[in-house]
């Protein structure tokens, strides 16, 4: 059991950040255990519940699913970078208006989806906004608050 | 204008913020320094003896730190104390594949995974059981020796009223057979727990559970080790609908393995093991009889229920009882009969999901109410609010109804949907379908018997104005914590954003039982309130003599105690506080909250059924079924629930919505299956969560019926909403072609066959489901042979010896 | 949590060179040493398909080479024929215009593979290797422990899904695939010596195990797709949620009309066996007719015929069986003009 650690440099959240890890461990794992960025959480780690979903170069991937070590310079977004300094974004906003987190737990995913979509389309339909987080399992709101705290802040922002 | 300043209004949960920044700690993102990682080893067998166990390969394996197995605890233990039946690790004996055996902690999750392969164990394989049937008949195997019959684990009969007079009556009787598969809570967060036993020879145990005090009672017992030397916290839990409701292996694993190495130790379970400590909905066979008068009016019901138990004890023995005991509460039944059996098999253990044990009697029961309708001609919407149990009640087996808002929910469901009209015009594949339900605000009584509070709830206010809120209760995702503060602030008059919340900490808040049975709003919510009039007693009579008010004349909000005639006059909350404190001393208050006596009968299995207040509900469904395909569309699903007042009708609505969720993919596709005791689809792809692409719109309509014992009128909402939906698609599905499905989950294969499009030479039918105990799945031990098929098998099968036998 | 094996990773900056990596680390060569026999070395591009395989323990090479950093690797160009990179990721495909114009099945087919992220991660070549697929093999390493494994990771044992059947039955379960094929596809490979094409159609076989005549030493790098006109496409898909899902029955279609009659036509079924394919006589069942109903249903006919389900997936066989028959008929009707 010796050590095969390898430095890597990302970029996360807007900070260059090195650190040694095992090559064979995912995204996820550099995040929540070699970064302390804990917010990023896990559901299966087979990518069949979009838990994990973290932004690279603002598309929504699977960290459970993506080497750090091959995704070079690329910007890493995580729950952790959503606010600005002391400033939220309209999602988080939105989504404690309604009601849009009960336990919380595949919310930075959907976060992270969310803000992906809203990225790309300012006034997403309803249509859009299912298709945006049809990646990400929800087993606590029936999705329902969720669509309306996304649109919410789409109109907000 | 509202009576109240925080009650009913939307704001947002006061644990958001954490959520929606990722700065809630749930328990594995807790990182400890020295921290060990651990892993189980699980059964791969049904059932079978340990014949040897030998952990010294995987032990002298770099960076293995320490390993225990069952011997190391056991202790026999189980959330119910009459049937504790279980122990942490497997000892001498497993009875289910996926059953926790042994457990390793290493530096690292990897070198802990690895280390399981370098266990030696070897079985001595016995003969399975997987079925009810056999589980009833088999006196030769015995899972566990303590069933006195076969393998059965509980058998109750209870009768009340004039059965056969009740059918004597009657002008007409239908007698239906019902299955409800088995399926699982699921939730997104797996179970986690995080062990520190420290120089003080204190342990502190963070876990994922619903139940920190039960949990600390059952740590007590299998790790010797005094209550008063363990501290457990429970973590935010990322859902857990009943499945993180029981004391698990792997909490007591990490315990031990922090004891044993003086080193905080983590144990994470994966996706698929969440499949094996399962304690979900229990696979239940049931037969319903039920005699109506040519009104409609109900003479007498029998109902029997078989229930799948697994291979333990878990809340069994409620949820026997459950399956039979809330029938009653719904619709005026003046003879009663139930007769409940439970049985061992060799899978995972069955236990409490969301509508713990009543959701399959009333989807079978829903379901023949609307064959009743049918056959009467009666519009089944009218039909059921012309037989209500009215409130302020008893039912025929002694449950006292207080406040009920049934009627209403039907009312507002008409009005809603429109389902009276349009029930039996949507033409053939569309189908709109109605059923009604109840649930409870809690359990009437403790899991183990005491006479001491249900609840129990702390508040300090500091000198700065600051409240501090300590209750036992688990954050769940249901919002327990913001209803503490919610309860709180509307007392004394401040936000809840105002308030700290500390709960789920057996070590700093008074012992709340747990968030199981829908009883947290209710009892905890009535035990804050209690603490808070305290506090607010002070602060009124000091803020009476301040402002020469009388004390009945003053009202707190918005951080100011004044008379509402003239609101210029007032004391802000702060100032209020300081002039409590300098009068009264420090600013603690204590409250607590038992349910009523007298709110059940007295006869044996009289304790499960009663709670303080019944929840009512009913829902409509929407469905669209494919003819060609056999998919089944649920378009909408529309619940209204009489949750008593509405706290936080955002979370209200959100319980009434999640709950529909939960129902839909219940009757849709989810089931927890097994062949040959080997889970069929242990993970998130296989096992059918709905995504936002399936499920259907969801409209929650809340209706407040103002219970008088409830906290500000309330009552629960995370349970009941999803009883309905079930068989309210059930009922659609009928309504669209003419098929009745009495049982679950409505598959396309199912539909197809249904509809006489199987194999293009079938024959239409007009019922799904079973017609008697004996499985339809034919001989369970085919799933078996096909696991234990060698390639010598498939040899023979290739080249048949010629000429010889 | 699950996590992967221990691996190490080499970044090639050019096919060849991946190949040459895959040659010089023993490309094809089985490591018995750990239990399950595994490949020493193998090929990543998304990860989406191999890396879940890989921490259900169904592979555990000790390298894998990647395609992330290879040079060109991702791209749609247009010049005669349709070149598609084999690492263009499935949402690039499914949003390109010209493809969902011009060649609509397979944007279809590319929007409809599993979710969103998966999309965005997993690659055209990655989808095309996709390892078939069986709910006796698609389990974790314990879960096959106490299932006693099945033929595709131990060919000594017998097969789970038909305990008499001489090969594995694993099931193909790409969604691209039939539409590629009733494209017309020709996808193209190196390896450390040269190159080599090969028409989609006849690269699969129908074994679980071995499925295709990829070799363990190439790698795909481009699909070409010829520029015709007058064909219309499209893709039609039965899986049970709206994503996530493999299809457990799936049909594309395509048909080359001039003026209102089909002059040429291509079927193509997955997750019906363990290959995808081309079903010929549908073909002839549509050539030639103006895709009355009767034409539609000799196709569908023909596509019943060709769709051999096993138990091996969600879904019954029954319904699956049908299913093949519905959706082509509707994949069909689909491409009548408007």
């Amino acid at each position: 059991m010796t050590s095969t650690k390898e430095l890597i440099t990302l970029r996360v959240n807007g900070e260059r950040r090195t650190v040694a890890a095992e090559p064979h461990h995912t995204l996820l794992e550099v995040l929540r255990e070699e970064l302390d960025l804990t917010g990023t959480k896990h559901g299966c780690e087979l990518g069949e519940c979009g838990a994990c979903t973290v932004l690279v170069n603002g598309a929504p991937v699977l960290s459970c699913l993506t080497l750090p070590s091959l995704i070079g310079d690329a910007e890493v977004t995580t729950v952790e970078g959503l606010a600005t300094g002391e400033r939220l974004h309209p999602l988080q906003t939105a989504f404690a208006e309604e009601g849009a987190a009960q336990c919380g737990y595949c919310t930075p995913g959907m976060l992270m989806a969310a803000k992906a979509l809203l990225d790309a389309t300012a006034r997403p339909t309803r249509e859009q906004i299912a298709m945006a987080i049809s990646g990400n399992l929800c087993r606590c709101t029936g999705y329902t608050a969720i669509y309306e705290a996304i649109e919410k802040a789409a109109f907000r922002s | 204008m509202s009576e109240f300043s925080v009650i009913g209004r939307r704001l947002p949960k006061v644990n958001s913020w954490a959520h929606l920044t990722g700065e809630a700690r749930y328990a594995d993102d807790l990182f400890l320094p020295r921290m060990l990682f651990g892993r189980l080893l699980r059964s791969t067998r049904p059932h079978a003896r340990i014949r040897r166990l030998d952990v010294s390969r995987a032990a002298a394996h770099p960076g293995v730190v320490a390993i225990v197995t069952g011997a190391d605890m056991p202790a026999k233990m189980g959330i119910m104390p009459s049937t504790q039946d279980e122990t942490a690790l497997a000892v001498d004996k497993v009875r289910y594949v996926g059953e926790p055996v042994a457990a390793v902690a290493a530096v690292d999750e990897d070198t802990a995974f690895d280390a399981l392969s370098l266990i030696d164990i070897d079985y001595e394989d016995l003969e399975p059981i997987f079925t009810i049937e056999e589980a009833l008949e088999r006196e030769d195997v015995k899972i566990h020796d303590e069933s006195k019959r076969a393998n059965v684990f509980k058998e109750v009969h209870l009768s009340f009223g004039d059965l056969e007079g009740g059918f004597a009556s009657a002008d007409h009787v239908r007698d239906d057979w019902f299955f409800f598969e088995g399926n699982t809570h699921a939730p997104i967060e797996s179970h986690s727990a995080v062990a520190s036993y420290g120089g003080d020879d204190k342990l502190t145990l963070w876990t994922a559970t619903q139940v920190p005090h039960y949990l600390h009672r059952e740590l007590e017992k299998v790790l010797g080790l005094a209550r008063s030397r363990i501290r457990v916290i429970a973590t935010p839990n990322g859902g857990a609908f009943g499945g993180k409701s029981d004391p698990f292996g792997h909490e007591f694993a990490a315990a031990l393995l922090s004891i044993r190495t003086r080193r905080p130790v983590k144990i994470t379970l994966d996706r698929e093991e969440v499949f094996y400590a399962h304690r979900g909905r229990h696979p239940v066979k049931m037969r319903i009889r039920t005699g109506v008068r040519k009104d409609g009016e109900i003479t007498a019901v029998h109902y029997q229920s078989w229930l799948d138990g697994g291979a333990y004890a878990s809340y069994g023995i409620a949820t026997t009882y459950y399956t039979g005991a809330l029938l009653t509460v719904t619709y005026r039944i003046p003879a009663y009969k139930f007769d409940g059996v439970r049985v061992y098999t060799n899978k995972p253990p069955c236990g409490p999901k969301r509508g713990h044990g009543t959701t399959q009697p009333r989807y079978g029961f829903e379901c023949q109410l609307d064959k009743i309708a049918q056959d009467l001609g009666l519009d089944a919407l009218e039909y059921r609010k012309r037989i209500l149990q009215p409130p302020q009640s008893r039912t025929v087996n002694e449950l006292r109804i207080t406040s009920m808002g049934l009627g209403e929910c039907l009312d507002a469901l008409q009005r809603a949907t429109r389902y009276s009209e349009r029930h039996g015009q949507l033409g053939r594949g569309r189908g709109i379908g109605l059923a009604g339900s109840a649930y409870i605000s809690g359990a009437g009584l403790p899991i183990y018997w005491n006479e001491m509070p249900h609840s129990g709830a702390e508040i300090r206010i500091d000198r700065g104005g600051g409240v501090t809120v300590m209750c036992g209760t688990a954050e769940i995702g249901q919002g327990s914590d913001n209803m503490l503060a919610s309860v709180a602030a509307e007392a004394l008059g401040i936000l809840p954003s105002d308030v700290h919340v500390v709960s789920g900490d057996t070590s700093l808040a008074p012992v709340d039982l747990g968030s199981y049975s829908s009883r947290v709003t209710f009892m905890a919510g009535n035990a804050v309130k209690d603490a808070a009039m305290k506090l607010r007693a002070l602060l009124f009579a000091v803020a009476s003599e301040k402002l020469g008010t009388p004390v009945d004349h003053l009202v707190a909000a918005y951080h100011r105690i004044y008379d509402p005639s003239d609101p210029e006059k007032f004391i802000t909350f702060a100032d209020a506080a300081v002039l409590a404190e300098s009068k009264h001393g420090t600013l603690v208050a204590a409250g607590s909250y038992k349910p009523p006596k007298g709110i059940g009968g007295s006869f044996k299995g009289a304790g499960v059924g009663p709670t303080p207040a019944y929840s009512y509900q009913a829902a409509v469904a929407e469905v669209s079924v494919d003819l060609e395909t056999g998919t089944l569309t649920v378009d909408k699903v529309t619940t209204a629930h009489d949750c008593g007042r509405a706290l936080s009708p955002a979370n209200v609505e959100g319980q009434i919505e999640g709950s529909a969720y939960m129902g839909y993919g219940e009757i849709i596709a989810e089931e927890q299956v097994f062949r040959g005791g080997l889970h069929k689809k242990p993970s998130l792809l296989d096992y059918k969560l709905p995504t936002s692409l399936d499920t259907p719109t969801l409209e929650a309509i809340v209706v407040e019926s103002v219970d008088a014992e409830g906290p500000f009128g309330a009552k629960e909402a995370g349970e009941g909403p999803l009883n309905p939906v079930i068989p309210a698609i059930a009922n659609a599905v009928y309504d669209a072609i003419g098929v009745r499905f009495d049982e679950t989950p409505i598959t396309p294969e199912k539909i197809l066959d249904a509809l006489g499009k199987r194999d293009n030479r079938g024959i239409p039918k007009t019922r799904i489901g079973p017609d008697g105990l004996a499985e339809r799945d034919g001989d369970p031990k085919r799933a078996r042979r096909r696991l234990d098929a060698s390639t010598e098998g498939r040899e023979r099968k290739r080249t048949p010896s010629v000429g010889s036998r | 949590m699950l996590r992967l094996p221990r691996f190490r990773i080499l970044s090639p900056r050019t096919y060849r060179e991946a190949a040459e990596m895959l040659r010089d680390h023993g490309a094809g060569e089985l490591d018995r040493s750990r239990g399950t026999p595994t490949l020493r070395v193998l090929l990543v591009a998304g990860g989406t398909d191999l890396l879940p395989n890989m921490k259900r323990r169904q592979f555990a090479p000790e390298i894998l080479v990647s395609l992330a950093h290879v040079q060109g690797a991702a791209g749609i160009h247009e010049n005669g024929e349709l070149t598609v990179s084999a690492g263009t990721t499935l949402t690039a495909l499914a949003e390109d215009a010209r493809i969902q114009e011009r060649y609509t099945a397979l944007a279809e087919a590319a929007g409809v593979v599993s979710t969103p992220q998966l999309r965005n991660m997993g690659t055209i070549g990655g989808n095309i290797c996709l390892d078939t697929r069986c709910n006796w093999y698609d389990q974790s390493l314990f879960w096959r422990t106490a299932e006693g494994y099945c033929m595709k990771t131990n060919p000594e044992v017998v097969c789970r899904v038909a305990t008499s059947s001489p090969r594995c039955l694993a099931v193909a379960s790409a969604d691209t695939v039939p539409a590629l094929m009733v494209l017309g596809a020709t996808v193209h490979f190196e390896d450390a010596r040269g190159g080599r094409e090969v028409r989609l159609a006849e690269f699969y076989r129908e074994d679980g195990i071995s499925p295709s005549t990829l070799r363990p030493d190439e790698a795909l790098t481009d699909v070409t797709i010829p520029h015709e006109d007058g064909w219309r496409s499209t893709y039609v898909k039965l899986r049970d949620r709206g994503s996530f899902d493999f299809p457990i029955a799936a049909v594309a279609a395509a048909v080359r009309y001039d003026g209102r009659a089909i002059t040429d036509a291509r079927v193509a079924i997955t997750a019906l066996a363990s290959r995808p394919m081309l079903v010929e006589a549908a073909r002839a069942a549509l050539v030639g007719t103006r895709l009355e109903d009767d034409a539609v249903a000799a196709a569908a006919e023909a596509v019943h015929k060709a769709a051999r389900p096993m138990d091996n997936t969600s879904g019954t066989i029954s319904q699956r069986k049908r299913a093949s028959r519905v959706l082509a008929e509707r994949a069909l009707r689909a491409l009548r003009p408007a």
